[in-house]
């Protein structure tokens, strides 16, 4: 029945899978947060800045931001990423690629939950005198935050997902193992089966466990 | 309560056109009667559309290569003319499924003749015995395959050439795998990668390409069999007999050897002699 497992390392093709995932969900959560202060901050040219990076990052294809990561950085420009090996470089070229595109959705999730916190509470913290990264460290984001953990479990699941477009440059992930087994097994049903319920384990308990938590931590208004 | 009625028409007309059009999906262009000859019937061959010299859609929407040409010498002898003749995409991933599924008569798409796949597919011939080899710069030194594992290497994830290099002739070798032969090539000119590696007739297709005439050349290093056959649907042994006999009218007329001198010629491509039929070289 499962006999076309014999031989492949499905697990080590998962563990890339994740480790892409979490490395670049984080890089994402920092620089995404970072555009939404800017894209709520007084100073238009950060702004303009955010505004546009947003609009041009979130229309451009995923796959066209990975296989420039490759061809445009790493075979034109020589970008090396720290590292002459080319399974290194393709996963930090990749990682840098979801970060790019991630970050657009984190930053956008993160300014709706800004939007979700009453202006009073703004208001209130400058008349004691905070300055604007105050208020916004102190006031504003932990709110935000609190009110965006289920558009954000949103995003980490699409990312997971997204991952699999890191095997059109070649890093060793679930999809690029599954290139392998159907091109040499020729049982495609079977094998997408395996690695969609693959899927299903990283993300389902994913969603779950952040619906239950968004659940938790939501402001009651 | 009208807009529940509306709903429920809406419903019933979708229910209505989707098993409308679930009947009407074959609208009897697919020729599966096994005359021979066909009466103003068409039939669907499966071929690459994205590998020069072998299988390409051309960007005004015709075809060439070798496998195109076998294809269509096939067809001929089966019946059909060339504008008889229905080209489909195979992607590698898909050609056991479209052939089970008898989206295509037959597949002549580089397809290399395994075990894992006899026990999906029929194969006639083979046609064609190609040998990975290397692409390299026109002024590279590379030559011999011994000293591969020193090298920066490129190849598409997941194909067989890939694995060979991992798991055969050299496995500390720097190897980049990518999605599509063609982006190989932008590494090989900025010399981020010393060579491309897969089977030499796929090689020669990009050789051969005005734009690189004279870039490339072939390293003629013989590290693997490759044989490549038509495939046919499971258990259509009929079919299987027939192509075998068109193969082997193509190599006694030479249209065989006119084919490979019009595809690869410009490469000097070394080709091996036509291969016999049925014969497999492991």
């Amino acid at each position: 029945m499962f006999d076309f497992l014999d031989g492949y390392d499905v697990l080590a093709a998962f563990w890339m899978t994740v480790k892409l995932t979490v490395i670049s969900a984080l890089g994402s959560l920092i620089w995404g947060t970072l555009l939404a202060a800017m894209r709520v901050s007084p100073v238009p040219l950060m702004r303009g800045f955010g505004t546009a990076y947003v609009n041009i990052v979130r229309n451009t294809p995923l796959t066209v931001i990975i296989v420039f990561t490759s061809l445009g950085l790493a075979d034109t420009f020589g970008v090396t990423m720290g590292s002459e090996d080319f399974a290194v470089q393709g996963f930090r070229l990749a990682v840098l690629g979801f970060i790019v595109y991630t970050a657009a959705f984190v930053c956008e999730a993160i300014r709706s939950g800004i939007n979700t916190v009453p202006v009073g509470q703004a208001e209130a913290a400058r008349a004691i005198g905070l300055n604007f990264s105050q208020v916004l460290r102190l006031i504003v984001l932990p709110q935000a935050f609190r009110s965006v953990i289920g558009p954000l479990a949103n995003v980490l699941i699409a990312l997971t997902k997204n991952t699999t477009v890191a095997a059109a440059i070649g890093v060793a992930e679930a999809a690029a193992l599954m290139k392998t087994m159907i091109e040499n097994e020729a049982q495609t049903l079977a094998i997408g089966a395996v690695f969609a319920l693959g899927f299903i384990v990283l993300t389902l308990p994913t969603g779950l466990f952040l619906g239950w938590l968004s659940k938790r931590l939501a402001v009651k208004r | 309560m009208k807009l529940r009625k509306v709903t429920a028409a809406a419903a019933a007309a979708l229910v209505l056109s989707l098993t409308a059009t679930a009947c009407g999906g074959d609208d009897g262009d697919s020729d599966s009667t096994d005359s021979g000859s066909s009466g103003g019937g068409k039939i669907k061959i499966g071929i690459k559309y994205d590998q020069p010299g072998l299988g390409l859609k051309e960007p005004d929407g015709s075809f060439s290569g070798f496998d195109v040409d076998v294809a269509t010498y096939v067809a001929k002898e089966l019946g059909y003319k060339p504008d008889q003749i229905e080209f489909v995409e195979t992607k590698s991933a898909d050609r056991e499924n479209a052939l089970a599924r008898g989206d295509v008569k037959f597949i002549a798409a580089t397809y290399s003749i395994n075990d894992e796949r006899k026990q999906k597919v029929d194969f006639a011939g083979p046609y064609l015995l190609a040998h990975q080899d290397l692409l390299v710069k026109a002024d590279s030194d590379i030559t011999e395959a011994t000293d591969l594992n020193g090298k920066k290497l490129c190849s598409v994830t997941g194909s067989t050439s890939a694995q060979n290099v991992k798991d055969d002739f050299a496995p500390k070798a720097n190897l980049k795998t990518v999605s599509g032969y063609s982006e190989c090539l932008s590494g090989l000119q900025s010399g981020t990668v010393d060579a491309l590696t897969t089977d030499d007739s796929i090689l020669a297709g990009f050789a051969a390409q005005s734009q690189y005439k004279g870039k490339f050349k072939l390293a003629g290093l013989k590290l693997s069999n490759e044989n490549y056959g038509i495939g046919v649907k499971k258990g259509d042994t009929a079919t299987v007999d027939k192509i075998n006999k068109a193969l082997e009218k193509m190599v006694a007329d030479k249209a065989w050897d006119k084919a490979v001198q019009d595809n690869f010629g410009p490469a000097e491509y070394k080709n091996e002699p036509a291969p016999k039929i049925g014969v497999i070289v492991k």
